[in-house]
């Protein structure tokens, strides 16, 4: 049991090693799904996503460096 | 020229992204076998790698199979989340690795730490034997699970399992062949490079997909996957770039 339980932790891991950042990752895709077809951006919709996604890297690594 | 050109920029990132991905793995995981063999013996140690080689088989033969029942977008979508905290998490890594923040991973460290928390479990006994089997099968288990979502993850969506599955297929073959020929941890093997370029192929595969699930339009369409991974990239190494002005002088041991 302790293995699949160590396995099941793995796994998890493997996407989460921060909390925070996989939260800010889940609220920009939920406001980029909302958002962005709505805005009519054409070609620059996936852009755009890539740049909130950079962003959240940077403020991520910027934290991680200040700790 | 441009009929050798499309192909390779169809099928060639999932491949070398797959080949590196599974690189890395597998170096993990073959430090932890060679300390089992070297510490209760390569029957012990090869018993427990097959078995979980074997069962990794079975896994994919089992769940490989429904994928195809699974909606292209939602597919898309779950597969491009995954791919992005998966490869932002790698490449943030090796980014404070490269900048000085952690330490690097040392596979002669990591096979000395297994070599002597196996010697510590006793002589040849039964449960001694028990969990140096059982290390073995972890590890290829722990590792293989992580290959075969990479292969899934950037194959699957893009009709591209092929090339993926031969990306690691490759890289499987190359470290079991060093690992018989070398019988130590392939310690000189350029990890954090590795991971560095992995986090950003990765992530771009991530950001593309679930661009594609929600949606929305890339510039280029397929090409723009490169144009994803030149960015990340370039935010990558001017991220270690400016992390390196505020690095400690020391890294402790961390990995």
């Amino acid at each position: 049991m302790s293995a699949l339980k160590q396995i099941a932790e793995e796994l998890w891991g493997l996407f989460v090693d921060d909390g925070l950042v996989a939260l800010a990752f889940f609220g920009w895709i939920v406001i980029a799904a909302l958002l962005l077809p709505r805005l009519h951006l054409a070609a620059a919709g996936g852009p755009v996503l890539f740049l909130g996604c950079a962003a959240i890297v940077v403020f991520s690594l910027l934290r991680a460096a200040r700790r | 020229m441009q009929a050798m050109i499309g192909p390779w920029t169809h099928i060639g990132p999932p491949l070398i992204a797959a080949f590196l991905a599974s690189l890395v793995e597998c170096v993990e995981a073959l430090t932890i076998v060679l300390a089992v063999g070297a510490v209760r013996g390569w029957r012990l140690a090869l018993g427990g790698a097959g078995a979980g080689a074997l069962l990794l088989v079975v896994l994919v033969l089992l769940l490989g199979p429904s994928l195809r029942l699974v909606p292209i977008q939602v597919l898309q979508v779950v597969i491009g989340v995954l791919l992005l905290l998966f490869g932002t998490r790698w490449l943030r890594k090796a980014i404070l690795r490269a900048s000085g923040f952690i330490a690097l991973r040392d596979e002669t460290a990591q096979f000395a730490k297994q070599t002597d928390a196996l010697q510590g479990d006793g002589g040849r006994d039964r449960v001694a034997d028990a969990i140096a089997w059982t290390t073995a099968f972890k590890a290829v288990v722990l590792e293989g699970l992580e290959v075969i979502f990479i292969v899934i993850a950037v194959g699957a969506v893009g009709d591209l399992l092929v090339p993926a599955g031969i990306g690691a297929g490759l890289a499987v073959l190359a470290v079991v062949a060093l690992g018989f020929i070398i019988h130590r941890p392939l310690a000189r093997v350029p990890e954090n490079s590795l991971k560095f370029v992995v986090g950003v192929m990765i992530s771009s595969f991530g950001v593309f997909w679930l661009g594609e699930g929600l949606g929305l339009a890339w510039p280029g369409n397929d090409l723009a996957l490169l144009g994803l991974i030149a960015g990340w990239l370039v935010l990558a190494l001017a991220m270690v770039q400016i992390l390196r002005s505020g690095a400690p002088a020391t890294v402790g041991g961390r990995s």
